[in-house]
């Protein structure tokens, strides 16, 4: 499951504390950067499937500002590799989400209505509570390149303010 | 050498400055990586708060049930302040970003 992977990943990098800086499968820069443009593809995948089924203006509304917003850092993602001419890099991480959320996806496709409304956006709740614990324990930690772990810090502000947008929808829904 | 005319000028002035309120003014608040600084600012009721957003993303500065003022990604965007009191305002989109605003009536 999409939440179970990155949850084991903040395990893991919860576990590991200091050796796990050490360790060899410590993210590389263009691992890293590959990482978070997925999670935020992910994240504008499941914004539309949002735009395209839901009936409800709030959920429509927040799904819109999650494809602005992850399309505007994913674009900065994007000039920042490009200006230091790292080329991001597919791993083990970034296709366990990518599979996650494809089952997550079709999982949400079969619901309708407020079924929907509410599948998807507690999923968003705890989308962004997984991603941005990987990003405060293991991958701003990783990352080497200063201009690389100013962007990440950046997105972290950014998806800490979804997730708690996210718990205000759906404290709404109810 | 101050002439008497010009004299006459400046203390005129300044009886006028003290007989008449403060004269409106324009507030800047800069909205840059998250965050509104200054995260609090005392204001009159007439001013101006100037939002300039240096971020790439949109943000908001809203009350709860008052005002709602959008900036976009890289802009500005201002609001002239009607009503005294003491407002929480927050980014709608990102409500980890708040401050807050003093007016004086």
């Amino acid at each position: 499951m999409f939440s179970r992977s990155i949850a084991a990943l903040a395990a893991l990098s919860l576990l590991g504390g200091v050796s796990l800086a050490e360790a060899a499968d410590k993210p590389t820069d263009p691992q890293i950067a590959h990482i978070a443009y997925t999670a935020g593809v992910i994240d504008i995948d499941a914004a539309k499937q949002a735009i395209a089924k839901s009936k409800s203006k709030e959920v429509v509304a927040f799904a819109r500002d999650m494809v602005r917003d992850h399309e505007a850092v994913n674009e900065q993602a994007l000039s920042l590799v490009k200006k230091l001419k790292v080329t991001p890099e597919d791993n083990d991480t970034s296709q366990a989400l990518t599979k996650a959320a494809t089952s997550e996806r079709a999982k949400l496709d079969k619901l309708k209505g407020a079924a929907f409304d509410k599948a998807y956006v507690d999923n968003e709740v705890a989308y962004h509570k997984q991603v941005n614990g990987a990003l405060e324990t293991l991958l701003i930690p990783s990352a080497t390149n200063a201009e690389l772990k100013s962007l990440l810090e950046t997105g972290l502000k950014i998806f800490q303010g979804h997730e708690q947008h996210a718990e205000h929808v759906a404290a709404e829904l109810k | 050498m101050v002439s008497k005319r010009k004299l006459l000028l400046a203390v005129t002035l300044l009886l006028n400055m003290s007989a008449v309120p403060a004269e409106a003014e324009t507030l800047q608040v800069t909205i840059d990586k998250m965050a509104f600084s200054p995260a609090t600012i005392n204001s009159k009721v007439g001013d101006t708060i100037e939002w300039v957003n240096k971020d790439f993303l949109a943000h908001t500065a809203t009350v709860k049930g008052g005002w709602d003022v959008m900036i976009p990604a890289g802009k500005s965007a201002s609001l002239v302040l009607k009503s005294a009191g003491t407002v929480q305002y927050y980014c709608r989109f990102h409500p980890n970003m708040k401050a807050r605003l003093t007016v004086k009536p």
